[in-house]
């Protein structure tokens, strides 16, 4: 394969991705209209009752995020892109302590049956525990140790990510074939060198496809953590303080959830982006 | 003379009380350096299981064996044999140059020396032109080629071979076949050769270990009393039609 042909696919597929970007946006505004517009000729209210205060309209959504937030403030768009963006950065740096830990997590638990057989029932437990019970608590916590309060929730955003990079660690550790196993055996191979040039590569396809979800998972937890302390600055507040508003100005928090939805589609975009650099083509998905 | 696998009574069980098989019972088995040796047997006689005692990737139950004149583990941890198995388990995200070097870099060995060695095992097996490509793009013929050089890279005095061409066509089958008896013959190292193929077992073999199952025994050890230097010739030598019914006919007692 040429340099030529690669670039030219890769542009196709971009190209692709791009109209069926467009046209799942075009059906679903459609959807949204159409529901809206019968649902009122026909005067249905259930299940959802089609009025402006409940669901807006597509265009009111998008208008609110270019009028300003606040009198003589800046517009809502560039309040809602600041504090996503300060949501991701929280949720960045939750996603690499609970990807470390679980990591580590999955290592561990290869290595000794024992500590998987003592801990897995805390790990799997520790996801049944609702994550707004947690949250407070932590923030509790964080503000007695002055834990700065942004590390706070990138903590509570750990504790959602740790657990599907865990368990996807330790099925791809398991994953080399026996023989491959037998093979390293055969040269009197380390415990160590067998995990990193035989396990660790073979568990990257799985670790990837953990981090996929975390990232997702790590921008819930963000947002969740903001909101116990009524943390400012974050996407998580302006979510509570717009839903609070809801039968005032419903666009405001239909437009929010979009921005909010949009950092968690552009994190899980950037593992996919480093996933394919980094593993090569035959061997990107876990069968 | 000095053997390479000596085996006096050696038994294999697997698992304990009533869920536990016999795989192996009373084998006595010597294997003279430089020797070319076929296990041969249906399935389930305990073939590729002798053949991972040789290697110590499973201990005895009873008996004794000597591998290369030392206990098996003792053989494994001085990288005293190489091994293939049926699947070419080469590491996917290694080049084809890298998964020779594999051995290597676990034996510490200079990157230098590592390329270079990696660079003469390629050419050995005819593949030097694939040094930079990946596992995926060759044939599996090319595949088990790259796994003979990895085995080989270390120069282990004894291969282990477990149903190497069990995988392969016919035709990629014999070229196979003629490849591994020339290295065989220009390396000098012994090979004990794990196979349900009786042609293939009399065409590569100096002699010819016939199996039974339950639980695996030594029924018959034919010498294979052809020519050294064996071709396509070989293949309608009518001594070698001769041999093959008599590995078969050793077969059939054994399944009676």
């Amino acid at each position: 394969m040429t340099d030529a042909s690669t670039e030219q696919g890769t542009s196709t597929t971009a190209v692709r991705t791009g109209v069926s970007v467009v046209a799942l946006i075009a059906t679903l505004v459609l959807f949204w209209e159409g529901y809206k517009f019968i649902w009122t000729a026909l005067e249905w209210t259930w299940p959802v009752n089609p009025s402006d205060r409940t669901l807006p309209h597509t265009w009111d959504i998008v208008a609110a995020l270019f009028k300003p937030a606040q009198r003589n403030g800046p517009l809502l768009i560039f309040v809602e892109l600041k504090a996503a963006l300060f949501t991701l950065r929280e949720a960045f740096v939750g996603f690499i302590i609970g990807g470390s830990i679980g990591f580590g997590l999955g290592v561990l638990f290869v290595r000794s049956k024992t500590s998987e057989r003592a801990f897995m029932p805390y790990v799997v437990g520790s996801q049944t525990v609702p994550i707004l019970a947690i949250a407070p608590m932590v923030v509790v916590w964080g503000g007695k140790l002055d834990i700065p309060q942004w590390l706070t929730v990138s903590i509570i955003a750990a504790y959602l990510t740790f657990f599907p990079v865990t368990i996807n660690t330790l099925r791809g550790l398991r994953s080399p074939e026996p023989t491959a196993v037998e093979l390293m055996r055969s040269y009197a191979s380390s415990p160590n060198e067998t995990l990193w040039k035989l396990q660790v590569p073979s568990a990257m396809p799985y670790i990837f496809t953990a981090l996929k979800v975390s990232a997702a998972a790590s921008v819930i937890g963000a947002i969740v953590g903001e909101l116990p302390a009524g943390f400012r600055g974050g996407i998580g507040r302006d979510l509570l303080q717009f839903s609070q508003q809801f039968t005032a100005a419903p666009e405001k928090l239909f437009a929010a959830v979009i921005i909010a939805g949009l950092a968690g589609m552009v994190f899980v975009g950037a593992v996919t982006a480093a996933e394919h650099r980094f593993i090569a083509g035959s061997r990107r998905e876990p069968t | 003379m000095t053997l390479v696998v000596a085996a006096d009574q050696l038994g294999k069980v697997f698992g304990t009380g009533s869920d536990s098989v016999e795989a192996l019972a009373g084998i006595d088995l010597s294997i003279p350096q430089g020797d070319f040796i076929s296990l041969i047997g249906p399935s389930g006689c305990g073939k590729s299981t002798l053949l991972r005692l040789i290697g110590d990737l499973l201990e005895p139950t009873s008996g004794n064996l000597l591998t290369n004149g030392k206990q098996p583990s003792q053989a494994r941890l001085d990288r005293d044999y190489g091994m293939v198995f049926q699947s070419a388990t080469l590491l996917d995200w290694r080049t084809v140059r890298k998964n020779v070097e594999l051995p290597l870099e676990i034996m510490d060995i200079a990157a230098e020396e590592r390329s270079k060695r990696a660079g003469e095992m390629l050419e050995l097996v005819q593949l030097d032109q694939f040094g930079d490509h990946y596992p995926w793009q060759l044939s599996g013929g090319m595949q088990q080629r790259v796994a003979i050089a990895r085995a080989l890279a270390f120069e282990p005095s004894l291969l282990l071979m477990d149903e190497p061409f069990g995988a392969l066509d016919e035709m990629t089958r014999e070229l196979m076949q003629q490849e591994v008896l020339r290295l065989w013959r220009e390396t000098g190292i012994s090979v004990v050769f794990v196979t349900h193929s009786i042609p293939e077992a009399v065409f590569l073999s100096t002699r010819v270990v016939v199996m039974t199952p339950r639980p695996g025994r030594i029924s018959a050890e034919i010498t294979i009393d052809l020519p050294a230097k064996r071709d396509q010739d070989t293949r309608e030598d009518p001594r070698y039609f001769e041999l093959i019914t008599e590995v078969r006919e050793v077969l059939r007692r054994g399944e009676a």
